[in-house]
């Protein structure tokens, strides 16, 4: 009840959203075409994939649910399933021994969709890069339409580069 | 005379390891230790091998002394751990696949991180190509006519690591789980090998993300052991800062996740608003969230310019989690979903020794921090929070009470903060061979990393070994005889590493 009365009484604690980052505008503006705005409007499904991070990522997808970022107000959600998801959020060097699991993923999610490789390993392997076990970056297994940099990227960077993809699709 | 000594004594010869001796033993000597462990007069911290030799990792836990026992096997076998103490038995699995040393006795040949997908045998011993053509893989079998299974993974539902679990259950009830790990090996002690210093260390930094701070540090000692580095006191001080934030950080997310499984959201709401606290405040006072590679050989990358920050947060985050400890004890819903669910037998965790709080929910007093103990920790005042009931209310707790006491260090360490330089520009040259050992506690439990180092001052040869090692295994122990929805429940409250795990 205590709790109840307080939230009642709070203001929310959501900051306000950033700007949408201006690379990676202009990566995206290369793969929305104006069908999948029509389609899917302002709201897109995520689903994580985890090809071979080591967690950090994680953790900062995750901050993007906390009440501080609240991903959700701008339409942005994670799903559970590859079949309900619009784009595909991939984490970490591609690691062989995931290889065939990302690739079944993409192939499981409808089209259109989208990949976003997030942090350093998944752009080129990051400190990995060169071990016998990885492929590479996310883009040596499945193409790539957005980079969001970072060891790992922030949740405001998160942000930046996922409303530039609604702002796109939009 | 303990066992430790005793084995000590039988040494053929006396490696350069700091701070604990490494010794080569004869067959006799090992197969001694293996009924050691069996007997419970040791315990296993590590077992790993290289072209030609077995390494065992022992540790007496009520002095905290660590021994390493090495055996030399010319024909490429060595007497099994496994046979007789189950813990090892993944680690002889993995020594079989990454060097090729075959465990005479082993029960378990099936390869456990080598999924026939990396083109290439025995990566870490004498490397040969193969065809990366992946390869079926036996499950242990659970039959009878009303079994059925639930194949889980590698890619989850939620935004978690991959694993496969092989659930086997009967109705509702789970018989059997198996996990099939691996998915995230990314070859990091191959990595490690002819690395330099820095570029090992920021390696180490990501052996699993949630715990960067822990394993930068253990990386970093190790290193400061085997090249004579001492490090000033204002770094160890700084150092423990950091360990400790980002325990309590864990500890929040952990505590908001276990009760978001429970269905009470609210719950993780208010917890992940006091770890994005922790997190800013990390930023703010270290340049980086997580605090990855803040902790380098030698000392701390950054130093602290202004503590009140950090003293603010602690006070923000007592303040905030107080009321929460009170909800959560006083939610009978919750709690009906957390008590006595997924109870760990107390003697398994005897034999498996897990750290952290799958051990300490369990009776089990271990803690690195303690024993063998690292500065700054002997000059601080803590408890090591110990439950007996084992179960997913029990690993809470444990949780609770650690976030109180690790608050309690950081008021500590920043009222007694050393001045002086936080870091000392120390090479890593010098002989050949040169060895180094830590053991450092993470939020999940000890950390184990193991190097040599050559005589340009590069890693010559590395071993790490993550406290979700021993504690996965449990899980599959601790799941039996619950029902299938109290899974993600049990899996959080362990919320052992995939990635450090892997390697």
């Amino acid at each position: 009840m205590k709790f109840l009365v307080e939230s009642l009484m709070r203001r929310p604690v959501t900051e306000k959203p950033p700007a949408a980052d201006d690379a990676a505008l202009v990566e995206l503006g290369r793969c929305l075409d104006a069908v999948a705005h029509r389609r899917l409007g302002r709201s897109l499904a995520i689903r994580e994939v985890d090809a071979g991070s080591c967690n950090g990522c994680e953790l900062e997808i995750h901050a993007l649910n906390n009440a501080y970022y609240d991903l959700e107000r701008f339409g942005l959600r994670f799903v559970a399933s590859p079949r309900h998801a619009d784009v595909l959020m991939v984490t970490g060097p591609a690691t062989r021994n995931m290889r065939e699991a990302l690739e079944r993923t993409l192939a499981a999610t409808p089209d259109p969709k989208w990949v976003v490789a997030v942090g350093d390993c998944a752009f080129d392997g990051g400190v990995f890069a060169g071990s016998y076990a990885i492929c590479g970056g996310v883009d040596a297994v499945i193409a790539v339409d957005l980079h969001i940099k970072g060891c790992p990227p922030s949740p405001r960077a998160l942000l930046e580069g996922l409303i530039a993809l609604i702002e796109k699709s939009a | 005379m303990s066992l430790r000594a005793a084995l000590h004594d039988a040494a053929l010869e006396v490696f350069d390891l700091r701070p604990w001796p490494r010794i080569r033993v004869d067959e006799e000597t090992w197969i001694r230790a293996v009924f050691g462990l069996h007997t419970g007069d040791v315990g296993l911290t590590a077992l790993w091998g290289e072209p030609g030799t077995v390494h065992m990792g022992l540790i007496e836990e009520e002095t905290g002394e660590v021994l390493v026992l090495s055996l030399d096997c010319p024909d490429g076998h060595f007497p099994s751990v496994g046979v007789t103490h189950a813990p090892a038995l993944r680690l002889e699995r993995t020594i079989r696949e990454m060097v090729g040393l075959v465990p005479d006795g082993c029960p378990d040949d099936r390869p456990w991180l080598d999924h026939s997908r990396w083109g290439l045998r025995h990566p870490l011993g004498a490397a040969e190509p193969v065809p990366a053509e992946g390869a079926p893989y036996a499950f242990l079998g659970a039959e009878g006519p009303p079994m059925h299974q639930i194949p889980v993974g590698p890619v989850h539902a939620g935004i978690i690591e991959p694993g496969h679990f092989r659930f086997t259950a009967n109705g509702e009830t789970v018989v059997r789980l198996e996990e099939r790990l691996g998915w995230v090996h990314k070859g990091i002690e191959g990595l490690m090998i002819g690395a330099e210093v820095e570029r090992a260390a920021r390696i180490a930094a990501r052996v699993s993300g949630d715990a960067t701070v822990a394993w930068s540090l253990a990386f970093a000692r190790a290193v400061e052991a085997a090249a004579d580095i001492t490090v000033p006191k204002r770094a160890e001080w700084l150092r423990a800062v950091m360990a400790e934030m980002e325990r309590v950080a864990n500890h929040l997310g952990d505590f908001g996740a276990i009760c978001n499984d429970a269905a009470f959201s609210q719950m993780l709401s208010r917890c992940g608003q006091l770890r994005e606290r922790v997190l800013r405040t990390a930023e703010a006072a270290f340049g980086h969230r997580l605090m990855m590679d803040r902790v380098v050989p030698g000392g701390t990358a950054v130093d602290l310019a202004d503590p009140r920050p950090i003293a603010e947060m602690v006070a923000a985050v007592r303040a905030g989690f107080a009321p929460l400890i009170q909800l959560y004890d006083n939610t009978v819903s919750l709690l009906d979903r957390t008590v006595t669910t997924g109870r760990l037998d107390p003697a398994l965790a005897r034999v498996w020794r897990p750290g952290g709080h799958v051990g300490r929910a369990c009776g089990r007093r271990f803690d690195s921090r303690r024993l063998p103990g690292y500065p700054p920790y002997d000059a601080l005042r803590f408890d090591v929070p110990v439950r007996e009931t084992g179960d997913v209310d029990g690993r809470v707790w444990i949780r609770i009470d650690e976030i109180g006491e690790s608050l309690k260090m950081i008021d500590q360490l920043l009222a007694g903060m050393p001045g002086g330089p936080h870091r000392v520009e120390a090479p890593t040259t010098g002989a050949d061979g040169r060895e180094g050992a830590a053991l450092t506690e993470a939020f999940r439990g000890d950390a184990f990393l193991w190097l040599r180092l050559d005589g340009d001052g590069r890693i010559a040869r590395a071993h790490l070994r993550d406290a979700s090692v021993f504690q996965w295994p449990l899980l599959e122990a601790a799941i039996a005889y619950n029902i299938v929805a109290d899974f993600p429940l049990l899996n959080k409250s362990f919320n052992c590493s995939y990635s450090g795990h892997d390697l």
